[in-house]
């Protein structure tokens, strides 16, 4: 029977097995950040145990850090206290640390492929529920707690037991309009927020095949809220070009061995899955959350549900959503109107989602009243932007041209939502409270929160007009 | 709330629990509910239990309504929270775990759990019991006047309070590392380091990242 790339990759790294199903993996690469960490250093220091493979372990501020001018000191004492921290612990360890004024800090699951220290076939742990994200390499990627984080710092070997296999194929060229947002949004309106649970996910299929690695990243990052506890793609030439002289992947001879390995991360024919889905995204529109949780989602030319139109949930949680959301049920999708917008996290603010957004953004005004800002996955992809020149596209359209961070996403930092503030967002979580007390998440594609910040409503970016990429006038400057 | 769990011990034993029940009459309950984000700022456990359902217990100006069922005052006291299903979805924030501990909650029930969220139970010492979802109703409804009380029965996997004992599964390592209270780093480095050693001697030079000369 053919094996899967999932299981191929797994079982290079098993060492041991126990009769209870645990399995004991080797991790070789651990990204750590502010926020899950400190007492993970501090549990080690206590033992008087070290971080065994400094050399595989790096660490990146993303979650709380200021997304404005990097020379002002840190404001939030609490947020200084944890990047000083992180600091400390990664001095101390020997752990290389892009820190707040590296030319190099950026998101964790944005840095890690962009610098090629994730690579395909080898194994990934980040104290992160969206490490998934490096799976679009053809990494398996594991999202970890504190103690599991504790575990791999000491041992540099996780405790897991081993998950179910999903396939998910998406097939059809994906529509003007629609993006991998898009698509994986709606796969998880389909499959509920607990559809993946317990479950490794292959995505394959044409449209998969046709991404690029960024799109993939997006579709890998964002099954994590249908349950998924990781995502896979088979590697292929575009994800092998994209590592190629990047600042730590392999080179010279290096690199030739890898690629004789990774050459071999194919899923056989006849490879078994304990589940199949596949989905035709042909005629998919651009998909838009209404809701608290990703699974309440709708195509962006449809209505809210009203309150026992959707089936999920055993009791009424439509009710209670539509309450948190300042929603009637029965309204347009476009007729909801917007005070913020925000681009970026680790599901959309690499390049192509900024040129994205810029296809729609040039040449247009953000609308009165609403305040959109632009905050990219890393400093090496707004240099890239800038060099290209779309943080002038953003900046005359009046978005604001922020520094990278978690930002928004997760409201540690100050860029919250205020109360009753509803924001289109390109981010992957849009629980309760999860921008600010009482702020409102919509969630949708670069393309659409663009359109949406034009408009001052959601909005439809096949309507409001989308350019060519072309069309953007992007010419390198040095 | 109260506390009754001390964090300077390792994780304690898990023994038989005897306990006030308290339903939570939600599914679908994310991590960033049980505990939201700005409070991950912290850098201790202990006091944790104040920021447990924060936006659920308190008001805009940040003051305890008193309505939230664990500060009810005949749910004072509770030890097994019984929700609904996909219990502890989204981020993978510890912080959950402990802030339920802190507060004094040593099991929740439910139909299903997020993936991250079981495993960082099962590392501190919190007892995740997996039923039916009809079984999770009835003991949820059972539990809504504040006079349910529970037993929880660890080494016999079985749940009761006041009818038939119902069995539960569980994870025949997780029920052993709640029984003995074992630290799983000293486990993994005394037993398997022989293991460890073989690969990192067979592992090919590129997996080290090495920075490019600029």
């Amino acid at each position: 029977m053919g094996e899967s790339v999932f299981t191929k990759i797994w079982n290079r790294h098993l060492l041991a097995e126990r009769p209870d199903g645990q399995s004991l993996i080797y991790i070789d690469r651990h990204i750590t950040h502010e926020v899950t960490s400190p007492l993970a250093f501090e549990s080690l220091r206590a033992a008087g145990r070290r971080v065994r493979r400094a050399d595989l372990t790096f660490a990146t501020m993303d979650h709380n850090v200021p997304t404005g001018d990097r020379s002002a000191p840190v404001a939030d004492p609490m947020s200084a206290k944890q990047m000083d921290t992180l600091s400390a612990n990664a001095r101390q360890f020997g752990i290389l640390c892009f820190d707040y004024a590296s030319e190099l800090q950026g998101i964790s699951h944005v840095i890690g492929p962009e610098l090629g220290l994730t690579l395909p076939g080898i194994t990934v742990a980040c104290g992160d529920s969206h490490t998934s994200t490096h799976g679009a390499l053809g990494a398996l990627a594991l999202g970890i707690g504190t103690s599991e984080g504790e575990h791999v710092f000491a041992t540099q070997t996780l405790w897991i037991r081993r998950p179910k296999e999903m396939r998910i194929a998406l097939d059809g060229a994906l529509p003007n309009g629609a993006s991998a947002k898009d698509a994986v949004m709606r796969v998880i309106r389909s499959i509920g927020t607990g559809g993946a649970i317990g479950h490794a996910v292959e995505f394959g299929g044409s449209t998969v095949e046709a991404m690029t690695v960024e799109e993939r990243m997006t579709i890998a990052n964002m099954i994590i809220e249908g349950g998924a506890r990781t995502a896979i793609v088979e590697p292929d030439e575009k994800v092998f070009e994209s590592l190629k002289g990047t600042e730590f992947g392999p080179a010279g001879e290096d690199w030739d061995d890898a690629m004789d390995y990774w050459r071999t991360l194919k899923s056989d024919d006849g490879a078994a899955y304990d589940a199949s889905l596949s989905f035709d995204v042909g005629g998919l529109e651009p998909q838009v959350s209404w809701g608290t949780n990703p699974a309440m989602t709708v195509g962006v030319s449809e209505s809210v549900p009203r309150p026992g139109e959707v089936g999920q949930g055993e009791r009424d949680s439509t009710e209670r959503a539509l309450k948190y959301m300042g929603l009637d049920g029965g309204e347009a999708v476009t007729s909801i109107p917007i005070q913020r917008v925000f681009i970026g996290s680790c599901t959309n603010a690499r390049l192509s989602d900024l040129v994205d957004a810029a296809r729609v953004a040039k040449g247009r005004s953000v609308a009165k009243g609403v305040r959109a800002m632009v905050v990219p996955g890393s400093q090496m992809v707004k240099r890239e932007a800038e060099r290209l020149g779309l943080d002038r596209i953003f900046l005359e359209a009046g978005f604001e041209w922020r520094n990278s961070g978690c930002s928004l996403c997760i409201g540690m930092n100050e860029d919250k939502l205020d109360y009753g503030e509803r924001c289109a967002a390109t981010s992957n979580r849009n629980f309760e409270n999860r921008m600010g007390p009482g702020g409102r998440t919509h969630l949708m594609s670069p393309l659409t929160a663009a359109a949406s910040a034009v408009a001052g409503t959601i909005a439809d970016p096949r309507q409001v007009g989308i350019l060519d990429v072309e069309q953007l006038g992007m010419v390198r400057r040095a | 709330m109260s506390s009754n769990w001390g964090w300077f011990a390792v994780p304690r034993p898990f023994t038989l629990l005897e306990g006030k029940a308290a339903p939570l009459d939600s599914d679908d309950v994310d991590t960033d509910q049980i505990i939201p984000a700005q409070f991950l700022k912290v850098t201790e456990k202990a006091g944790l239990r104040r920021y447990l359902f924060y936006r659920w217990r308190y008001d805009e100006s940040g003051t305890l309504t008193g309505k939230f069922v664990l500060d009810r005052q005949e749910f004072a006291g509770s030890k097994v929270l019984v929700a609904g299903r996909n219990f502890g979805i989204g981020s993978s924030r510890e912080n959950a775990v402990w802030a339920l501990l802190d507060a004094g909650i040593c099991c929740v029930v439910a139909s299903s759990f997020g993936d991250i969220f079981y495993s960082n139970a099962s590392k501190n010492g919190l007892l995740c019991v997996k039923l039916l979802a009809d079984a999770v109703t009835s003991l949820r409804h059972r539990a809504k006047g504040g006079e349910l009380s529970l037993t929880v029965d660890l080494a016999s996997q079985t749940i009761s309070g006041g009818g038939d004992a119902v069995h539960f599964d569980i994870e025949r390592h997780i029920k052993e590392r709640l029984l003995s209270g074992a630290d799983d780093i000293g486990l993994t480095m005394g037993t398997y380091e022989g293991e460890i050693k073989r690969y990192e001697l067979g592992a090919p030079r590129y997996l080290v990242p090495r920075r490019r000369a600029s």
